[in-house]
């Protein structure tokens, strides 16, 4: 079928650790996959391990039909079909606002300057941060941070936009403006893979729901099967915990 | 203190306490550019990731064994030492007669490169992870991720560095002496030695070291200010619909 990104037998140790066990994972184009799962389930480094950041000990990752673990294949082209946003922003620091959203257009994909801005601006009003273009990083707030983030990774127009825990290292009322966007990108029909802890998102945007626990996948399916009515014992143990918290 | 003195030196002899201080700046400025880029360089270069196998791993290896020879060595011997072993050295084993300020400006500026090398490495290991992954995430090579996100913060952040080297050179280049680069120590000197008045040329020399090294700091903290720009930004887009008072009797003027 036509899937995207397809993970087969992916593992991932440090040292002795083993933090990916034998992953079998896809996702098709369109689709919006939520991960969920405890901290140190490995959730983080499967994403990571995605776009290279980590490099993989074993497995295979397919995109669109290639093996990108490949000797040959330059992992640089790849990189800018997926979109990443961090945790901690990891907005560049040297450049304002706009220049964190056209630095990567024009240096790695080449496009004019004016293009670049062109793009940029359409992607800065759809997390509402077009106002704030000459604001530098630091001036800013974690909510507001983290949405220029996600204008940065879509002015690359990738085809795949991934999310590694958005909306952790913010203050609770900051959390909402950046769901918020990210609720609208999945409406735009973007494909999205989102490590979350947000349960009420995940249940509300994602088309398919993935629970991991240390390093392997215990369940996948839709978010009323997983989130409401999960089939695995260690899942409803998972909800039952993260529910309490709440 | 022998006032008139000190005037009489200054009166006699400024051309040439001019031209010693125009040498140490020229030397020193010199020095200091070339050896923040031979630092910029080296610090780019022995932090290139390596890989776990291949031809790159061995090359690598081989040019950062070289690099940390090379920074050990000029950080570990007196730059004097150094001058009389280039300078003379060339000289006598090799058989080439270097331009003694050539000499001079060769000698400050590896030195200074050496310094540099570390303070730049110091700068880059300084610079938060995740600068890099979203660099590299975005697509950007090592060399890209270097160029255009990572060093313009190393350079703001070791700017305070680079000027301590840069003031350090300033007071350093009178050891040049030893090759007999007419610098300010070396003009200062003959001019005591030819009137056997000590006290007074060196005290003036002291004075115009001060002056040079603290105009340096003080152009260096005018430029942090500068890359750092303006505490606050404006809003994009809204400029006209708040008009301040001021604004309004301007127009109406």
């Amino acid at each position: 079928m036509d899937n995207i990104i397809e993970i087969q037998h992916l593992s991932k140790t440090f040292g002795s650790n083993e933090v990916l066990k034998d992953i079998d994972f896809s996702v098709k184009k369109g689709e919006v996959v939520c991960i969920i799962g405890s901290s140190g389930s490995g959730k983080s480094t499967l994403l990571r391990c995605i776009n290279l950041l980590e490099k993989p000990s074993g497995g295979q990752i397919i995109y669109k039909g290639e093996n990108i673990l490949d000797e040959k294949h330059d992992i640089y082209a790849y990189r800018t079909k997926l979109g990443m946003v961090f945790q901690q922003f990891n907005l560049f620091n040297n450049y304002n606002v706009l220049g964190n959203c056209i630095v990567g257009q024009m240096k790695v994909l080449k496009r004019t300057r004016e293009e670049a801005i062109n793009v940029a601006m359409k992607y800065l009003k759809v997390v509402g941060m077009d106002q704030y273009i000459n604001a530098k990083p630091k001036q800013l707030s974690g909510g507001q941070k983290q949405r220029v983030a996600i204008a940065r990774a879509l002015s690359m127009e990738p085809d795949v936009m991934l999310f590694d825990e958005p909306t952790s290292a913010l203050d609770p009322e900051m959390v909402g403006e950046v769901l918020k966007v990210m609720k609208e990108l999945a409406e735009l029909g973007l494909t999205m893979l989102i490590v979350t802890h947000e349960m009420g998102f995940a249940r509300d945007v994602a088309d398919r729901v993935v629970f991991m626990d240390q390093g392997v996948i215990v369940e996948e399916g839709p978010p009323e099967q997983v989130l409401v009515n999960p089939v695995q014992e260690r899942t409803r143990e998972f909800l039952r915990r993260t529910l309490n918290e709440l | 203190m022998r006032l008139e003195l000190i005037i009489k030196i200054l009166t006699e002899n400024w051309h040439m306490f001019l031209r010693g201080a125009g040498m140490t700046l020229y030397i020193s400025v010199i020095g200091t550019i070339f050896g923040f880029i031979i630092g910029l360089i080296v610090g780019i270069i022995r932090t290139i990731p390596i890989p776990e196998r291949g031809f790159k791993k061995g090359f690598l290896k081989v040019i950062n064994w070289l690099l940390s020879a090379y920074i050990e060595f000029f950080r570990g011997t007196p730059m004097m030492v150094q001058a009389m072993v280039i300078y003379y050295g060339s000289a006598e084993a090799l058989g080439i007669n270097m331009d003694k300020y050539a000499a001079a400006i060769f000698i400050v500026s590896i030195n200074t490169g050496a310094y540099m090398a570390e303070i730049v490495r110091g700068g880059i290991i300084s610079i938060d992870k995740g600068q890099f992954e979203a660099a590299h995430a975005m697509g950007m090579n090592h060399f890209q991720t270097m160029i255009y996100v990572v060093m313009p913060q190393v350079i703001r952040n070791i700017l305070p560095a680079t000027g301590n080297e840069f003031v350090i050179n300033i007071k350093d280049t009178s050891v040049l002496n030893v090759i007999s680069v007419s610098e300010l120590f070396f003009t200062t000197k003959s001019i005591a030695g030819n009137s056997f008045i000590f006290y007074p040329p060196f005290f003036i020399a002291c004075v115009l070291y001060f002056v040079m090294t603290f105009t340096v700091t003080r152009i260096l903290r005018f430029i942090e200010k500068k890359i750092d720009g303006p505490e606050n930004f404006i809003l994009a887009g809204n400029q006209m619909q708040v008009a301040k008072p001021e604004d309004m009797l301007k127009r109406s003027n």
